[in-house]
């Protein structure tokens, strides 16, 4: 953590977006994690993805659970919404947030400790009703804050900093996410926000669950030699499969794209995501030769990233539901309360 | 890009903008610190050391470094630097104990140094504790040259250049007054080691116009400068006419109001945008309700019955282009403007009557002597030039440059060394960590904005001729002044292996200076980091390849704050803040032979 906030100084030239703010404006409380943590990365990343995005500040629900990644949310959009619930709880507090209120957006910041180990059926709910959030797992296979001991997403033969490297299976959230049925699913690096803000804009633009499972160093506790989580070893085995480029809804596409490589997916407001293919075999749209490869890739102890698997056909919760549009504070008394009689009414179908 | 060199001393030393910009190279974040902290005297003598007179120039300078200072791009105005000069002058102890001293034996060497302004002081400055005779020959019938003549009392008060003169002259320094030097030849008979000209560019610009000799309220604006500065002159009319938009006209305008004036125009012959005084000097000015007409080129004087009436001027129109460049301009009309007094002030020119053109001194096509810019020795070995005599009119802050460098030059050529042998400039590094994130330097930003000089009641301040305008910083504003400095002496300074591209820096970082990206070429570069950087004047720092990825970091020091936050956020300590100290050497260091050493700041 640093003794002075981030001065409120800013480049005199600092792009606006179409609401007339700039990143800066996106910005939270300053990090109290330790200097050099990935989670302050995908902080960064979080930020340049919302403003570039034109989110309205006020219409962002920031999520969280208990962890160092669960703190995160303090440090970026002070003027969203928040909630900074119970551990592994996150994913319920959401499904409520949303079932009040489904125009906003839903972001949560969760861990691998928060989401992998005590609040992993929580997880796999909330993915298995396709609960319409961007999902971000810091991941650093640790728990920094109690000092460091193994998560559930510490790789076999990992190396902690004192005593016996890893001997238990790590749960993997991509193909865990992959095999309950998750519709939008990314990896990517802390170090790599190049890849990493395109696959949290398309996160927060998916209708229905996204997950983006992020490697992001824990500097104090996992980042020595050794460790499969630290920023060279990550760096040392990344492996781009398909490359994410977000196109605004009124921009055309620019980039020369190399035929059969680049798949474009329309967003629901009009908006694009091409999706650049590194290896073209590579199937993002097929649960089956998706989990495959990943498999092999994993077991070869290579990272695989990119945006890994889209399904954007399926409803979100509130369509499989059949939810009103309305927020609920903003819909009608009497129709939000049908009145004692109604309830009778309806209590006497049961009796 | 290849990796940036900070070998060499000017890369850190063109960060600090203000100290690079000054031809002293005075340590402005230093002494700014200095203050800061109260020390006020050890302020003063960090100015002292390279400006020889913080006094003066904390009212007068013609500040090169205040356009120059960073601040003024991160937001819009500089730190009031010269203003916090002048707060060390006001506030020092009496510091007489700390000053150099000559030593009780001299080296036998004699030097004669013409005109005792600032060229020449500094130079007896230098080379009096070197144990060197110094005599200074003065024409008028008292020392400081055109401080004391040209700049108005109300500006700069008498007492504070007796002061930092007498520090200097109090050295054992053989001062002959109302003793003109009519011929070079004569001086050089009575067997100086070594000479210096500093007699500055006296000669004030005519305007050869019908009417010119026809009145004898025409004046030329240095001349009748000094003679308002040695009471021959005690009055002037009721409606008095500047020609010329200098610093000079400006001292001239506000001159006249408090010797009976009351309707005072300074005539400019080009638009605003063109003026050659300094936009403060202009505001002062103005602030007295001096009118400023543009685009008004003068034609003759009008004379009816042998006097003064007025003055014809031609209305000009100009055409700017694209670059800023303006034309020579159409006439589209006359007008007459009626006036008492006229007074030129249309700039001044270098004269040496009193050098003959046949011993060895060659003069150029625009009478100034050939003077060697590093040396300052003319083409006559043992000859030294400085302040306007050497180059043309410039400011006094150039003119104590020069003064240094030639009491160098002086020195080495009475040792018999080689004149372009000389100390290179130096810089130490010294890391600035106090704790786990603790610096030794206030690095906060503070956004407060440039305070403004407290100035005496328009009433008030001309009821005599001496009341200085400026009453100086008070304790609240030098104490929120302060504080608008960036340290940029404070660096930035980065060590690639130890790096881990965790972004960390980057993501702090208010002004977005810092990139982690492949390489490329300098304009490839500058166009693709966290912000273009547009200003090609400010270095872009390029690191070694990053071990993990091979890519490079890749700093704009354009807008850094120097907030250390790159470093509080850096966990492996890649990012360092280290005080950056300009090691200047100075004719006592050539005398020694040791290289200038750094001050440790006192814990």
């Amino acid at each position: 953590m640093s003794y002075i906030s981030k001065p409120k100084v800013a480049h005199p030239n600092m792009p606006r977006n179409s609401l007339g703010l700039t990143a800066r404006d996106y910005e939270g409380a300053v990090s109290t994690l330790c200097a050099g943590c990935g989670h302050d990365s995908v902080t960064a990343a979080i930020v340049q993805a919302v403003f570039e995005l034109n989110v309205e500040p006020h219409m962002l629900a920031k999520m969280s659970g208990i962890g160092c990644s669960s703190k995160t949310p303090a440090y970026f959009v002070n003027h969203a919404h928040g909630f900074n619930s119970v551990h592994g709880r996150m994913p319920s507090v959401t499904t409520g947030a949303s079932a009040a209120n489904r125009t906003l957006t839903y972001i949560g910041v969760s861990g691998d400790g928060d989401s992998l180990s005590i609040g992993v059926g929580q997880f796999v709910h909330a993915i298995r009703r396709n609960l319409n959030m961007c999902y971000i797992i810091e991941n650093n296979g640790v728990y920094g804050l109690t000092k460091g001991q193994f998560s559930a997403s510490a790789d076999i033969g990992s190396k902690p900093k004192k005593g016996l490297p890893n001997q238990q299976e790590p749960i993997d959230p991509v193909s865990t996410a992959l095999s309950l049925g998750a519709t939008y699913i990314a990896r990517g690096f802390s170090g790599d926000k190049e890849q990493l803000v395109p696959l949290i804009q398309g996160a927060l633009l998916h209708e229905g669950f996204s997950l983006v499972d992020v490697i992001s160093p824990c500097v104090t506790f996992n980042d020595h030699e050794g460790s499969t989580k630290s920023y060279a070893h990550t760096r040392q085995f990344y492996h781009h499969v398909v490359d994410t480029d977000y196109i605004a809804p009124a921009e055309e596409i620019k980039a020369a794209y190399a035929e059969g490589a680049a798949m474009p997916i329309e967003l629901h407001d009009g908006s694009k995501i091409v999706l650049r293919k590194v290896y073209s075999d590579y199937e993002p749209t097929s649960r089956a030769s998706a989990f495959k490869y990943l498999r092999e890739r994993l077991n070869a102890g290579e990272i695989v990233t990119g945006l890994l698997y889209i399904d954007d056909s399926r409803g979100e919760m509130h369509d499989l539901m059949g939810n009103i549009d309305t927020p609920l504070s903003e819909y009608p008394l009497d129709k939000l309360h049908p009145g004692k009689e109604e309830l009778k009414k309806i209590l006497s179908r049961y009796r | 890009m290849k990796p940036t060199d900070t070998s060499s001393p000017d890369y850190f030393h063109k960060v600090v903008d203000c100290q690079w910009a000054c031809p002293a190279h005075t340590d402005v974040p230093e002494y700014i610190r200095l203050i800061a902290q109260g020390r006020f005297s050890d302020a003063y003598i960090e100015n002292r050391k390279s400006n020889v007179f913080p006094g003066i120039l904390g009212r007068v300078c013609d500040r090169p470094c205040e356009p120059a200072c960073r601040r003024g791009r991160v937001e819009d105005r500089p730190v009031a630097i010269c203003r916090l000069k002048r707060v060390a002058a006001d506030h020092r102890d009496d510091i007489s104990g700390r000053l150099p001293k000559a030593p009780a034996k001299t080296n036998g060497k004699r030097i004669a140094l013409v005109g005792a302004g600032c060229a020449s002081l500094t130079v007896a400055n230098d080379l009096a504790p070197l144990g060197y005779e110094i005599t200074i020959f003065e024409a008028l019938r008292t020392t400081g040259g055109l401080m004391r003549t040209n700049i108005p009392q109300f500006r700069l008060p008498p007492k504070v250049l007796d002061e930092e003169i007498g520090y200097i002259l109090d050295m054992g320094v053989d001062l002959r007054l109302n003793h003109s030097i009519d011929s070079m030849q004569k001086l050089l008979n009575d067997g100086y080691d070594a000479v210096f000209v500093g007699t500055g560019a006296p000669r004030g610009k005519n305007l050869e116009i019908p009417g010119r000799y026809d009145s004898e309220h025409i004046h030329i604006g240095i001349d009748w400068l000094e003679s308002v500065a040695f009471d021959h002159i005690d009055s002037v009319g009721r409606k008095v006419l500047i020609i010329g938009v200098g610093n000079t006209a400006m001292d001239c305008c506000r001159t006249s109001l408090r010797l009976g004036a009351d309707d005072v125009k300074v005539m400019a012959r080009k638009p605003r945008g063109f003026f050659k005084a300094s936009d403060w000097e202009l505001e002062d000015a103005e602030e007295e309700n001096v009118e400023i007409l543009v685009n008004h080129s003068p034609k003759d004087f009008v004379i009816e019955d042998g006097k003064l009436v007025g003055m014809t001027f031609e209305l000009m129109e100009y055409k700017i282009d694209e670059d800023g460049r303006i034309d020579r301009g159409t006439v589209k009309g006359e007008k007459v403007i009626p006036c008492d007094d006229v007074i030129l002030a249309i700039g001044q020119d270098n004269a040496f009557p009193w050098i003959e053109r046949d011993i060895g001194i060659e003069f150029n096509d625009w009478e100034c002597p050939i003077v060697d810019e590093q040396t300052m020795m003319c083409s006559r070995d043992g000859i030294f030039f400085g302040g306007d005599s050497a180059f043309g009119p410039k400011n006094i802050i150039w003119a104590v440059a020069h003064g240094h460098a030639a009491a160098i030059s002086i020195h080495k050529y009475c040792q018999g060394e080689a004149l372009d042998e000389r100390m290179p400039i130096g810089l130490h590094l010294s890391s600035q960590k106090m704790g786990m994130h603790e610096w030794s330097y206030s690095n906060d930003y503070d956004p407060a904005a440039r305070r403004l000089m407290p100035h005496v009641d328009l009433k008030e301040r001309f009821k005599k001729i001496d009341i200085e305008v400026e009453l100086g910083f008070t304790v609240e504003q030098t104490i929120q002044e302060v504080e608008r400095c960036l340290n940029c002496d404070i660096q930035t300074v980065f060590a690639a292996s130890l790096c881990i591209e965790c972004d960390a820096c980057i993501d702090i970082c208010p002004v977005n200076c810092l990139t982690i990206t492949a390489n490329g070429d300098e304009a490839d570069l500058r166009a693709r980091l966290s912000a273009p950087a547009q200003n090609r004047e400010q270095a872009l720092y390029v690191s070694q390849d990053l071990p993990q990825t091979r890519r490079v970091m890749v700093k704009d020091e354009d807008l850094c704050v120097h907030c250390g936050l790159c470093a509080e956020r850096c966990p492996t300590g890649a990012w360092d803040m280290q005080k950056s100290e300009v090691l200047i050497p100075y004719a006592v260091d050539e005398a020694s032979g040791d290289q200038p050493q750094p001050v440790i700041p006192a814990a």
